[in-house]
Order: C-alpha cells, then sequence, then structure tokens
C-alpha cells in the first residue's frame, strides 16, 4: 500500500518535478524540485525524500522530503521541466526562462543561464515596455521551448543567447502548456479549447492542424503524451474533463472522461504504465485513473468505497479502421462496457492541488495549502 | 473602549524629516500609506523638497512569518473539518469529536513551537535568536490557554476528573513538577495514594471517594496532631504539604514554578473533588498567595483567572489585548461556538464574537500577497457578513498571471458573484485590449457575459480589417460558436468573417443570401454597409447570375437607404472633395453593376419560366 508524506512548506507550491534518473540506473526516485508562486519572493527549492535504505527502529523508513537548499525566483514559477540530470529549466510570470543548475556535491543552486526578456508584450525598447508571463516550457536538450501567455513560441537552444526562432501572436488567446510530440513537433493547448501543432522543421509561422473540442470553448490547461504512442495525447481542462486524442486523425477527442467540476491542473501518464493516468485538480483531488484490461479480479467501480466519483463519459469517434495492433487501452476505451478504476490518492481534501509528477515508484504534489505530499510505493506496482 | 495601559510605540521613519515637515497617512486594510507633504511646519509657506517615497507600514509581523505560516495553513484544515461536523451529532459522540479537534489544534500549536524552538536554537545572531524565542514563549502561553479551556470549556470535566485534568495540564507545562510529585509520591503513605488514584474504570461514586479522601486527610492529621515525625522535620512539613497545609507549600515556592502549579498542588491535597463552580475561589487566593504582594498579575495569569471563572468572554477579550493577531482568538471562539457556549452577544455592528473575530481574521489573510486563499473559507463561514466582506475582498486581488485570474474567477463563480466576475472580466480584458491582444480580450468579454465590451473589441476588429484589408485572429473568430450570439457586433464579425471564407470557397451562391442577409436583418453597422456593398461588385460582375432579381431589389434598397442619408456639404476642402468624388464613383459603379445584373436576372428568371 502506499504510504504519503504531508508537510507544509510554508509556500504556495506551482510545479512539482522529480529529478530525472540517469537512463538504464537501477535507482528510484530520490530528488524533486519544487517552484512556488504568489509570494513577494519565491523559491525553486529541490527537495531529497529519505534514503530508502535507511530503515529506523521500527521498520519505517526515515520520515519525509528535506529540503536540500533553494534560490530565490523572480516571479512565479510557471513551469518546471529538468533540462538534464543537473539543470532545471523554468518560466516565470515576468516573462523570463531560467536554466538552473544543481550540484548535488555541495547542494546548491546556481543561475545558468537566462534569457530575461523572453516573452513581452510590447518591445524592450519601446516605452510601453511590458512583459508577458511564460506560460509553458518543454526541453529536450539541446533545444527548449517556451510558450507565453500572449501568444509567443520560442524556441531557444542551451547556451545560446539569443532565441534560434521566433513565432509572435501564434495563438490569438493564451498558451497554457506544450508539450513534444515527436522531436521537432511540439503541441500546445490553449485558453479557447484548442490543440495545435508545430513542426519546426516547415519554414512557415502558422500552427497547423488546429483540433478543438466542441464549440463551447472550454478552456485546457495540461497536456501529456503518452510515453510510447508519440499520438495519442491527454488533456485536462477548465470543466474538469479528461479527453483523450489521437492528433493524427479528426479534429475531436477520441473519449471524454469526466470526473469533478473544477479545473484539472496536470495530467500526466505513467512513465513505465501508461495505462495509469494521473490528474489533480482545482478541488482539491489528485485522482488514479486506472484503464489496464489485464488485472483478472477487476473490481467494479461501484463496489468499492470511498471512491467517490461522477462518472460519464462519451466515445466519440469510430475506432475501427486503427490498427490494432498498436491500439492503446485509452484509445478503444468504451468505458459504458470497460471499467476504468478511478482512486482518489489524499487522505483529505482541501485547496487545490496545483501539480503533480510520477517516477517509478513514487509520486509528489504541491497544493495551495502549502503543503507537499509525497506518496511511495505506488500500489498496483505490487500487482504487476 | 479601554484606555491604554501604556504610551504607544513611536516607529520612527527612515527618510522622512518628522520636524521640518508634516506627515499624511492613510489607513488600508492590513497596513497603513505615509508620506511626506510639502507643508513645511514652519510659519513660511515655501514648498520645501521633500522625501519622494511613499512608505507601507505594516503592523502585522506575524503574518509574514515562514513558520507561523505553517500554523495557519494547518489550522485552516481543521477549522474546515470542523464547520463540517455534522450538525446532528448531540451528546457524547459530538463533545469527542469536539475534543478532538481542540488536540488538533493545540498539536498544531506545539508543533510550531518545536521548529520555532528548533530556530532559535541555531539562530546566526542574538538579536533573531531572542526573537524567535520569545515567540516561542507565546506560543506556549497560547498553548496553555487553550489547554485550559479544552479542559473547563470543552471537556466540561466534573469534579473528580476535573483534577486528573488539570495535573496533566500542569504537567505538561511545568518540567519541575515531575520532581516535586517524585518527592510526595515516595513518602510514607505510598497504598492510601495507590489506591486512592485508582481513578481511571474504577467505579466507586464521587460520594465514595470523598469518603475514602475524608478518612485519609483525617489519618493524615492525627498523624501531625500527635506529632509522629516531630523528629524529622523534613517528614513533619512533607506532612503538612500533603494535608494542603498552604504556608507549608509555600515555603517550596522555588520549586513551584507560578501560581497554577502551586493551585494545582494545593488542591490535589486539601480538596481533590473540587467542583468546577468552586475552582475560582482557590485561582484567587492562589494568586495572591503565590505573588504575596510583591508583583502584580501578569497578563497571562489574568487570563488564567478569568478562565477559573468560567467568563469566557473575559477570556477572549483579554486574549485579544495580549496577542497580536487575530488567529489565536478566532479559532479558540469559533470552536466554543461550536460547544454552544457563547451567547449571541449582538456587538454594536449587527454580527455575534465569533463573526467578528473571524472576519477579523481572514482580513488579515487578504492582507497577504498568499495567504488571501485561506481567508475565502473563513468568510465561507460568517454568515451575516462574510459575503459581502468576501466580495469586496475579491476584487482587490492583484492579478498578474492568468493562472491566478482563473482561480480567483472560480471562488467567485463558485458562490455566483456575479458582479465580482463581471468586474474581474472587464480588467483582464482591458489589461488585453491595451497589449493589443484582442482574442484574449474578446475571450475575457464572452466569459463575463458582457455584451458591451463584445461589441467593443468586435468593432477593433472590423476597423482592423477595414485598415488591413484582412482579417487577424482567425483561430478565434472562425471558431467563435454560440459565442457569437453575445452581441449583435460580434455575430456580424463572425457571420462576415464566414462570408468571406464561402467567398473562398466559391460556395457564391450562399455568401450573396449571407451578404444580403447581413444588411436587411440590420446586423450591420450602417458605416459597415458601403464596405459590405462594396463586396457585392465582384459577385455581380460574375459570369453566372448570382443575386436573383428579388435580392437585387433589396441591393438597390439597401444603396438607396444609404445615398439619401448623406448630408449634402456646402464649402469642402480639397480632401473632402476627393473622398467625396471617390464616393460617388463608387456608387456610381453600384448602380451600374445593379442594374445590369437585374437586367440579366429578370432576363433568366422570365427564361426559366418559360420553358
Amino acid at each position: 500500500m502506499e504510504e504519503i508524506y504531508a508537510k507544509f512548506v510554508s509556500q504556495k507550491i506551482r510545479k512539482t518535478r522529480w529529478r530525472p534518473l540517469p537512463p538504464g540506473s537501477l535507482q528510484t526516485a530520490e530528488t524533486f524540485a519544487t517552484g512556488s508562486w504568489d509570494n513577494e519572493e519565491n523559491y525553486v527549492s529541490p527537495w531529497s525524500i529519505g534514503d530508502f535504505g535507511n530503515l529506523d527502529s521500527d521498520g519505517g523508513f526515515e520520515g519525509d522530503h528535506q529540503l536540500l537548499c533553494d534560490i530565490r525566483h523572480h516571479g512565479d514559477v510557471m513551469d518546471l521541466p529538468s533540462f538534464d540530470q543537473e539543470r532545471i529549466v523554468t518560466a516565470s510570470s515576468t516573462g523570463c526562462v531560467t536554466v538552473f543548475l544543481h550540484r548535488p556535491n555541495n547542494q546548491t543552486l546556481s543561475v545558468n543561464q537566462q534569457w530575461t526578456t523572453a516573452h513581452y508584450h510590447a518591445g524592450p525598447g519601446t516605452p510601453s515596455y511590458s512583459s508577458a508571463p511564460c506560460a509553458g516550457v518543454v526541453c529536450n536538450n539541446p533545444e527548449i521551448v517556451t510558450v507565453g501567455e500572449h501568444g509567443r513560441i520560442n524556441l531557444f537552444k542551451a547556451d545560446h543567447k539569443e532565441a534560434t526562432r521566433t513565432i509572435d501572436n501564434a495563438d490569438s488567446n493564451t498558451f497554457h502548456a506544450v508539450t513534444f510530440l515527436q522531436t521537432p513537433e511540439i503541441l500546445t493547448v490553449n485558453s479557447t479549447g484548442q490543440l495545435k501543432t508545430l513542426d519546426f522543421r516547415q519554414q512557415g509561422n502558422e500552427l497547423s492542424h488546429i483540433l478543438s473540442l466542441t464549440s463551447d470553448r472550454v478552456p485546457l490547461h495540461c497536456v501529456d503524451r503518452h510515453p510510447n504512442q508519440q499520438h495519442v495525447v491527454a488533456t485536462g481542462g477548465q470543466d474538469g474533463i479528461l479527453s483523450i486524442w489521437d492528433v493524427r486523425q479528426g479534429t475531436m477527442p477520441v473519449s471524454l472522461l469526466k470526473a469533478r467540476e473544477a479545473e484539472m491542473w496536470e495530467v500526466h501518464f505513467h512513465p513505465s504504465n501508461p495505462d495509469h493516468l494521473f490528474t489533480c485538480s482545482e478541488d482539491g483531488s489528485l485522482w488514479h485513473w486506472d484503464a489496464s484490461t489485464d488485472v483478472p479480479e477487476k473490481l467494479s467501480l461501484f463496489q468499492q468505497g470511498g471512491r467517490s466519483s461522477t462518472f460519464l463519459s462519451q466515445s466519440i469517434s469510430n475506432q475501427a479502421n486503427v490498427h490494432q495492433s498498436v491500439i492503446s487501452s485509452w484509445l478503444t476505451t468504451d468505458p459504458a462496457k470497460d471499467r476504468i478504476e478511478i482512486t482518489g490518492l489524499l487522505p483529505s481534501r482541501s485547496l487545490s492541488v496545483n501539480s503533480l509528477d510520477v517516477l517509478d515508484p513514487c509520486l509528489v504534489c504541491g497544493t495551495d495549502a502549502e503543503a507537499i505530499y509525497v506518496a511511495r510505493y505506488l500500489f498496483f506496482i505490487e500487482i504487476l | 473602549m479601554e484606555e491604554l495601559d501604556g504610551e504607544p510605540a513611536v516607529t520612527v521613519i527612515p527618510g522622512v524629516n518628522s520636524k521640518k515637515n508634516q506627515m499624511c497617512f492613510d489607513w488600508g486594510p492590513g497596513e497603513m500609506l505615509v508620506c511626506e507633504t510639502s507643508f513645511s511646519k514652519k510659519e513660511k509657506s515655501e514648498m520645501v523638497p521633500s522625501c519622494p517615497f511613499i512608505y507601507i507600514i505594516r503592523k502585522d509581523v506575524d503574518v509574514y512569518s515562514q513558520i507561523l505560516r505553517k500554523l495557519f495553513n494547518e489550522s485552516h484544515g481543521i477549522f474546515l473539518g470542523l464547520q463540517r461536523i455534522d450538525e446532528e451529532l448531540t451528546g457524547k459522540s459530538r463533545k469527542s469529536q469536539l475534543v478532538r479537534v481542540s488536540k488538533n489544534y493545540r498539536s498544531v500549536i506545539r508543533a510550531c513551537m518545536e521548529e520555532m524552538h528548533q530556530v532559535a536554537i541555531a539562530a546566526k545572531d542574538p538579536a533573531s535568536g531572542r526573537q524567535f524565542s520569545s515567540q516561542v514563549s507565546i506560543l506556549s502561553a497560547m498553548e496553555l490557554i487553550w489547554n485550559l479551556c479544552e479542559i473547563l470549556f470543552i471537556e466540561v470535566a466534573p469534579a473528580g476528573h476535573l483534577l486528573l485534568h488539570l495535573l496533566d495540564w500542569v504537567r505538561l507545562h511545568v518540567c519541575e513538577v515531575d520532581s516535586l510529585s517524585a518527592d510526595v509520591l515516595g513518602s510514607e503513605n505510598p497504598s492510601n495514594h495507590d489506591s486512592f488514584w485508582n481513578l481511571p474504570g474504577n467505579t466507586q461514586t464521587l460520594t465514595e471517594l470523598e469518603l475514602k479522601w475524608q478518612h485519609w486527610h483525617e489519618e493524615c492529621e492525627r498523624y501531625l496532631q500527635d506529632s509522629t515525625f516531630a523528629t524529622n522535620p523534613h517528614l513533619e512539613s512533607l506532612l503538612k504539604i500533603m494535608l494542603g497545609d498552604e504556608a507549608a507549600l509555600l515555603e517550596q515556592k522555588e520549586l513551584l514554578s507560578n501560581w497554577y502549579h502551586f493551585l494545582v498542588t494545593r488542591l490535589l491535597y486539601s480538596n481533590p473533588i473540587v467542583k468546577p463552580i468552586d475552582l475560582h475561589y482557590y485561582a484567587q487566593s492562589s494568586l495572591d498567595l503565590f505573588l504575596g504582594g510583591e508583583s502584580s498579575p501578569e497578563p497571562l495569569d489574568n487570563i488564567l483567572l478569568a478562565a477559573f471563572e468560567f467568563d469566557i468572554h473575559q477570556v477572549i477579550k483579554e486574549c485579544s489585548i495580549a496577542l497580536s493577531n487575530w488567529w489565536f482568538v478566532a479559532h479558540l471562539t469559533d470552536l466554543l461556538d461550536h460547544c454552544k457556549l457563547l451567547q449571541s452577544h449582538n456587538l454594536y455592528f449587527g454580527s455575534n464574537m465569533r463573526e467578528f473575530l473571524l472576519l477579523e481574521y481572514a482580513s488579515g489573510l487578504f492582507a497577504h500577497p498568499s495567504l488571501w486563499q485561506l481567508g475565502v473559507d473563513y468568510f465561507d463561514y460568517c454568515p451575516k457578513l462574510g459575503r459581502v466582506s468576501l466580495e469586496l475582498h475579491m476584487e482587490r486581488i492583484p492579478l498578474n498571471t492568468e493562472q491566478k485570474a482563473l482561480k480567483v474567477l472560480r471562488i467567485c463563480e463558485q458562490r455566483q458573484m456575479t458582479e465580482q466576475v463581471r468586474s474581474i472580466c472587464k480588467i483582464l480584458a482591458m489589461k488585453a485590449v491595451r497589449n493589443n491582444r484582442l482574442g484574449s480580450a474578446l475571450s475575457w468579454s464572452i466569459r463575463a457575459k458582457d455584451a458591451a465590451f463584445a461589441t467593443l473589441v468586435s468593432d477593433r476588429f472590423l476597423r482592423d480589417y477595414c485598415e488591413r484589408g484582412c482579417f487577424s485572429d482567425l483561430d478565434l473568430i472562425d471558431n467563435l460558436g454560440p459565442a457569437m450570439m453575445l452581441s449583435d457586433r460580434l455575430t456580424f464579425l463572425g457571420k462576415y468573417r464566414e462570408f468571406h471564407r464561402m467567398y473562398g470557397e466559391k460556395r457564391f451562391a450562399d455568401a450573396a443570401s449571407l451578404l444580403l442577409s447581413l444588411m436587411t436583418s440590420r446586423i450591420a453597422p450602417r458605416s459597415f454597409w458601403m464596405t459590405l456593398l462594396t463586396d457585392a461588385l465582384p459577385l455581380l460582375e460574375q459570369k453566372q447570375v448570382i443575386f436573383s432579381a428579388e435580392q437585387t431589389y433589396e441591393l438597390m434598397r439597401c444603396l438607396e437607404d444609404l445615398t439619401s442619408r448623406r448630408p449634402v456639404r456646402g464649402e469642402s476642402d480639397i480632401q473632402q472633395l476627393q473622398d467625396e468624388d471617390i464616393e460617388t464613383t463608387k456608387v456610381e459603379m453600384l448602380r451600374l453593376a445593379l442594374a445590369r445584373n437585374l437586367a440579366r436576372a429578370i432576363i433568366r428568371e422570365g427564361s426559366l419560366e418559360g420553358s
């Protein structure tokens, strides 16, 4: 069973991300970084969870997560992806994009590189210069792609002072999040519920292939790509609806799953078990969605106590013409027939859970109640 | 109101020369603005250069302490849990729940104290170390008072159990008591002690206990009178202590750290089955005896005394004066209110004490850039003035990113505060217009269902189109959906764009009827009619006949309508004459095209009928 450790940290957490492990390593998750928001002084801080080897006298682990160090961050931390083993990139509400270097041996964080005018409304030389918040960042060493609230996309290369490519007015509304599909192609979501893709190999500055939900213009807040199938993405929106899309075909999502009526801030596929998905919402809930179909005694949604969900969904498009060999259980889910298990992971609900991240076998999330929760041994690992 | 006990503290503001110039100030919700004026204090009214800064002065430093923030956040969770306790619960189960809530609050205070203590020890400079230590003692006092209130008001321990709870209370807060009780317990009559204090789980009634104790007490008195222990002064004084002799107890004053320790020890030996209502008599006399006229009671002593007298209002009043922020009194009063202990005193502004304190606390939270989110829930549970206070505060939260704005809007929409939603969306829309983000501005006005602003933004779009000849933000306009119906101008914008799309797809017949309907249904603003008619020209010039005769008559009517309304100009300059020339040429071209189209249409329609 999972154990959940909570710690109050005196800052509202906007993003938490695990430090990636070296590929092929046998280690388990150890360090995560958090970025705060809405303070007069915001901080980026790496934390370490207890060493799994250390058992205290009752055989339990050493306890909760410890702060390693921190560094002041100008503006709210809007996004916090890891660039590589040692570097973290942050997007700020002041429009600045910063690369921080974390040295584990002497536990310090320092600024490695900074692009201070990555996002602005009017140019830096003009009298009416005003910065615009940078809404999302995504990295693929050595490239960094940032999207701003004012519709601009930047492509940076680490260690280069100027942006490699800038696309202004890529969106008439505000970008909310960005992710890579295949490496030179990105996918963005915006505040009118549209998904747009952009291939950097192409010369044009137009975003192509607009997909959208119904014409209700419900903002989409987060997007995550399926770890194995690069054409499958999941998005979460303002009305709490989780949508699964196949970007190769159609302009409508494949399935819609509704949990609760509150903004879904983040959605993550489990990196090694993509039949499992995690979401967190404004109403303080953190959900684990299990669409795996190979568990023999699959519990029905209505049997388990403590799983509160009003669960209605519609399957929109016909999947008959998709190659059966690379089917994803998310795409074929007909929720009326198959059962998706939804579990709430947090013990009590209070303020919004803003961010979560999953790295085997742990999960970390941060809330507006200034608390960080770390869950170890996500339970389904024991089944597999 | 009470008079001030002492002189108010003076705060010197750096850079402001208060001797030379007069200062001015204004109060905010939790802060004060101060600046220097140019009015000199001397008689001459010359303008002297003054300090150019405006200072913000904050009174409530506690809200900014890192460690105390954890207290605020954790207690917020406990507060919410308390409000949601089922109102139906009565009797024992309710009481045990309330006691659990009280213990939760106390454990949060203790955790905070612990952490602050660690920080105080580790502090690098002595000044901050002292500050942390004093904060620790304040927290300790808070926990002391809360614990006593829990025993007397929430647990409502009856006689017998009361003293046990008080013993625990003192033991928790005073370290030295252990040595004293060890002393006493190791004395002559351990067996009597053990059997007597076998209270938990025993089935004796109060009278049986009282009898037993009386019996034991008389035995001790007999020992004293018989001078059994006269040879050993230590044992004799021990005996006196066990009899509850105050003088003997006071001799051990160094071991008793304070008067309430003295009180409980005294009760232990003189009246262990004390009833709650008798407590205050013992408390007052213990305080007097302990202080012995040397020192006067401190605020903490007065608070505890008021608690022993079961005067809840006095306790809260004294705590409000003594403590620097509203956290303690707000949460304690709310808990006591749930125990139904506070009569609703109608204070002069109409709400009761609990609500007043919660409102003050929540307003303090809103003055903080980050903790305002906690304040929202506190306002929710203030039935009379909570909603209106929340409305005022929500409008004033600074919004620098869209995500924060979305959270604020979510809070307002959940509570049906439509006015606030509209005003916030309008602020965001104006910001977007100023930054030339028309698409964003339109989205905000759609969300607020603000037809007037949507019209304004649509006008901007149309003006941009006229200037540039093409639309911007196609991804927005093409996907308006049902939101198009919000305002006429917006509908026109959407439909006009649709016309252009149809034309691009060569669906001329559809495009033509759409164009006509835009004019005849009066959705199009008059200023745009010329543009629309000019758009119709290429359709009129096509090889095939697109507009039917009926439609052509309609177009002609619109054209006449337009031209007849134009005012006749008298003297005008060259530019205006040139413009007029262009206008006249256009109109003539249109008339010609319409006439030709009419001719062809009539012929075509006539032929069809004939065949």
